[in-house]
């Protein structure tokens, strides 16, 4: 997102707090001196994480600090889920696998982290997806235990923490 | 009241041994050989000493049927080994306790798994109680908690850790990076583990639990068979260090989710600040209600006094609400 705020000292601290406070996770910051406009503000790019029911309140405690929220960029990929994946993964065609997730245009593998102890010893992975929301992230991981189970592959689901 | 105890193992002789001073008369007890009966009241050191010596309890000839049709007891105690596909012979016997219009207290999961809306319209019929505390994570009060405790309150999820045994084992395999059948062998060398250790590790035992409550405490009305059960034994090291980079470890967890009438026990990644990670044979059952948030048991989940524990605190209901005459 693209914040607008005032060219003095200490503001861009305060900006950024809410959105930690929020339980968001701040990726990068862009801040450009040229983009000083005549009124005295400064212009940021902000690139975070953060559940989408979240954004409202983010907004809110942003402007409530005089900090005006000038545009908010596309929304993807904003769920994360790491699993652990036990079997024969490559001989069940892990690239398929990883397919499966990536072909439903509303999920995709980002990090496959793999160790295979011997040959012929079943391989572990922990495979992290992410996807658009949380209904689609619960989709992604069905379509996960459906091949899974397919390929006889164990599927680690977390348990979430204190909903 | 008097107490008729049929099976009289490591739970029964806990119980009898927990039962001294309590009020409680034992008149009967049945082991799968034998029976002893005394409608005035047995003596316990003495059943006790004779178990130990000869591995009978009582008489030869003598069984669950005579204690049954004696009829000298307030409360049957049935504590015989648990069959998960039928509950027989513990559910007949419960069930003509009941229709004789006595009281029952079990640890026995067979009966309360197999036919629990049946035993409890009987029990209801006649006026008398059906209490199966023990079945559920030993000493741990999570049927009255849930029933009692946290009445009025609706549950959005149960999560819990109900087998002692994998427990153990997951708990070796992080701790001292023990591969799976080295912990299976150390969880059987301390006598964690039964002989043949299938119905714990491969989530059976932990699946029966979960069909109890679901069908005890959460209004629901499911089988062994809806439950989607996977076990612990195919869980290696590597995925256990893989979840511990992360901060998290691997557990076998039981989950109800009432609302999507889903049943399911699995091994599955869980952080290591969560409240159920709890180390060794110890039980924990967190839940999730509209009203209280967020609830946690945790406890012993058996051994002989711990399931004692929930025996007698069954007992001492039935006493407080029936037994006027005290
Ligand atoms: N142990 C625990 O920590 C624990 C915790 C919660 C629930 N439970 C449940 O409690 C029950 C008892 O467990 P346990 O550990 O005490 O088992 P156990 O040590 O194996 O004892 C079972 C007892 O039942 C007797 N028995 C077997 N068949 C019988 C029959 N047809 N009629 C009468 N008695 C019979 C056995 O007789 P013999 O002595 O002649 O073999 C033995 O005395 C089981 O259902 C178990 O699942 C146990």
């Amino acid at each position: 997102m693209k914040l607008e705020l005032k060219d003095t000292p200490g503001q861009l601290l305060g900006a950024l707090k809410p959105i930690s406070d929020i339980g968001g996770n701040i990726i990068t910051i862009i801040h450009q001196r040229d983009q000083t406009t005549s009124e005295n503000t400064l212009k940021v790019d902000v690139v975070l994480e953060l559940a989408e029911q979240k954004l409202d309140a983010l907004i809110e405690a942003l402007r409530e600090r005089g900090c005006g929220v000038v545009r908010i960029g596309k929304q993807r990929l904003l769920q994360k889920q790491s699993l652990i994946m036990i079997g024969h993964l490559m001989h069940t065609d892990l690239t398929d696998t990883v397919d499966r997730i990536d072909q439903t245009g509303f999920a995709e593998v980002s990090e496959l982290h793999m160790v295979m102890p011997a040959i012929d010893e079943p391989s572990t992975a922990k495979i992290t997806l992410r996807a658009v929301s949380p209904e689609e992230m619960l989709h992604a991981v069905r379509i996960l235990r459906e091949v899974a189970e397919q390929k006889d592959i164990l599927i680690l689901e977390p348990i979430g923490g204190m909903e | 009241m008097r107490l008729a105890i049929i099976g009289f193992g490591a739970v029964g002789q806990g119980l009898a041994r927990a039962l001294v001073e309590t009020g409680f008369v034992i008149t009967a007890v049945a082991d799968s050989r034998s029976a002893a009966i005394n409608p005035d009241g047995l003596d316990i050191p003495e059943v006790l000493a004779r178990k130990e010596k000869t591995g009978l309890c009582g008489d030869t000839g003598v069984g669950s049927a005579d204690i049954l049709s004696s009829g000298a007891f307030d409360i049957l105690v049935e504590v015989s080994p648990t069959n998960a596909d039928t509950g027989e012979p513990a559910l007949s016997t419960i069930r003509s306790a009941l229709a004789m219009g006595k009281h029952v207290v079990t640890s026995n999961k067979g009966p309360i798994a197999c036919a629990y809306h049946e035993l409890k319209a009987l029990a209801d019929q006649k006026g008398v109680m059906i209490g199966y505390e023990a079945t559920v994570a030993g000493a741990v009060p999570i049927v009255s908690g849930l029933r009692q405790g946290l009445a009025g309150n609706t549950v959005q999820s149960l999560h819990g850790i109900l087998n002692g045994t994998c427990n153990y084992i997951l708990t070796r395999m992080r701790d001292e990076g023990l591969t799976y059948p080295q912990a299976l062998q150390e969880a059987r060398d301390l006598g964690y583990a039964e002989a043949d250790p299938t119905s714990d590790v491969k989530g059976i035992d932990a699946a029966i639990k979960l069909v109890i409550l679901a069908n005890t405490v959460l209004g629901m009305d499911v089988t062994l068979n809806d439950v989607a059960i996977t076990g612990i034994d195919s869980i290696t090291l590597e995925a256990l260090s893989l979840a511990e980079a992360e901060g998290a470890t691997i557990r076998l967890i039981g989950e109800i989710l009432p609302g999507k009438n889903q049943v399911r026990v699995s091994p599955r990644v869980i952080s290591l600040d969560h409240p159920l990670v709890v180390d060794g044979t110890l039980n924990a059952i967190s839940v999730c209600c509209d009203l209280a948030g967020q609830v946690t048991f945790i406890g012993k989940g058996a051994g002989p006094y711990p399931t004692a524990s929930a025996i007698l605190a069954d007992l001492n209901f039935i006493r407080d609400a029936y037994d006027r005459g005290a």
